[in-house]
């Protein structure tokens, strides 16, 4: 196989989806995020369209990554403190967040969905 | 304006098919005339060593300790793959293993009897030129340092008849990266080979975006591309992704290897990154080795790689009814 049939929404990643400001003081609507090996909780996150956010992120356990290439979302969450991504959703879509900071054998499989609707 | 688009292209090709003898064509035959045989003295005195054909293995993602229900088998996958490299009737000069030779765990004292299983089974192939870079599973909980005490620097090169190959960590820091002092380490790698030099990187993680959100990429694998721009002849071994796949890119062919122990799904159709259901019937569906032939390529800027994918089936290459015991303890012991 090559890489032409995986060009998935990438065209789609060079727009602008939400706005994001990492570590910005909280607006809007503020939602808890939970990390602990392997999951977040809630699991999913349902967010409005143009409606500003921000997500409180805390650990309960080590250092996780929150990372979401196609929406610029790049944040470690370190236990002991919360960490604040502002989004401002601009577009509908499913996003699928991961943390990208080794945490365990079930790394792999630690992710959020973001939902815009 | 055709013309000029023409000509360019006749004399790059003709440039092209002027080295392809000379370079890796070294068979008497090919190599006859007084001007192949001049061309390749040239190219191998340029890159330090001529090319003469070779053949290796890659061998990806043995996980060794992992036991679930994607795979009850354990390392039986990787055992038979083994058997399968030393019937081969040409038999590999090197067998490279890019990544996840272990399947981690908590302790220090698993993951270094996991470490040890694995070079036990590995010991078992005929080749003795075994080359491996760490998966995320055997380095990233501890920075390499329980890799690097077993099997040595996690990031390393060496040449193999004219060939230069880099193993590349991507795997022990705990993001998704090389990093720069790495990055440092393979500009410096590369700064001591002319640009004809054939070179293939083994590593783990993709270098190159295939699907971030299923952490199948390198954050930095753009700079190390980027390094090995100026290089014409360029080949990027993986693995990670647990399936085959190849992606060209204007500076390089990246191939990734199928996995021993399970498969994952093509996302391009799958919406998640679960492995595939393990079928008995067939124990090591979408599993195997893949053979590379290196050798000649179309022109003196080519090293071509053929590739055979080797599957496992239990017909070909048990040839007998005891594996399917083996997946049914019970069945035995009754």
């Amino acid at each position: 196989m090559t890489t032409t049939g995986w060009r998935w929404a990438r065209a789609a990643a060079a727009a602008a989806l939400l706005a994001f400001g990492g570590g910005a003081s909280a607006a809007g609507r503020v939602i808890e995020v939970k990390a602990k090996r392997f999951e977040f909780s809630p699991a999913e996150l349902r967010l409005k369209l143009g409606e500003p956010v921000t997500l409180r992120v805390t650990s309960a356990d080590v250092t996780h990554g929150f990372y979401q290439k196609e929406l610029g979302i790049d944040a470690e969450i370190e236990p002991g403190r919360a960490t604040e991504v502002a989004l401002t959703p601009t577009r509908a879509g499913r996003f699928t967040l991961i943390c990208d900071h080794f945490c365990g054998a079930g790394h792999g499989n630690m992710r959020l969905v973001l939902v815009v609707e | 304006m055709r013309h000029p688009i023409d000509r360019r292209s006749f004399l790059r090709i003709a440039g092209l098919s002027l080295g392809a003898g000379a370079l890796y064509r070294v068979a008497p035959a090919l190599a006859a005339g007084p001007g192949g045989r001049d061309t390749a003295r040239r190219l191998a005195r340029a890159n330090g060593e001529g090319v003469t054909p070779f053949s290796f293995v890659q061998l990806s993602d043995t996980h060794v300790g992992f036991r679930g229900p994607p795979n009850p088998t354990g390392t039986l996958a990787f055992e038979r793959a083994v058997e399968v490299v030393n019937g081969l009737r040409e038999q590999p000069e090197l067998v490279l293993f890019t990544g996840d030779l272990t399947h981690d765990a908590e302790g220090r004292a698993e993951r270094l009897a996991r470490m040890r299983r694995f070079q036990q089974l590995a010991s078992g192939l005929r080749a003795k030129a075994r080359h491996a870079v760490p998966g995320e599973h055997d380095a990233a909980i501890d920075g390499g340092a329980l890799y690097r005490e077993v099997f040595g620097e996690t990031s390393y090169a060496f040449d193999h008849r004219g060939v230069h190959f880099v193993a590349l960590d991507n795997v022990s820091r705990p993001k998704p990266e090389i990093g720069a002092e790495r990055l440092a380490w393979l500009r410096q790698d590369l700064a001591r080979y002319p640009v004809t030099a054939p070179i293939v990187v083994f590593t783990h993680r993709p270098l190159f975006d295939l699907k971030p959100e299923w952490e199948w990429f390198t954050r930095d694998g753009a700079e190390a591309m980027k390094l090995l721009a100026p290089y014409e002849n360029v080949t990027v071994l993986y693995g990670h992704i647990h399936r085959e796949h190849v992606h060209q890119e204007p500076n390089g062919r990246h191939v990734a290897a199928r996995s021993l122990i399970f498969a994952f799904p093509d996302p391009a159709a799958a919406a998640e990154k679960k492995p595939a259901p393990f079928d008995p019937q067939r124990p090591f569906r979408n599993l195997g080795p893949r053979l590379l032939h290196a050798g000649p390529g179309a022109s003196s800027r080519t090293l071509a790689l053929g590739m055979e994918e080797v599957e496992l089936t239990l017909r070909e290459h048990s040839g007998t009814e005891g594996f399917q015991q083996l997946l049914r303890p019970s069945t035995l012991e009754g």
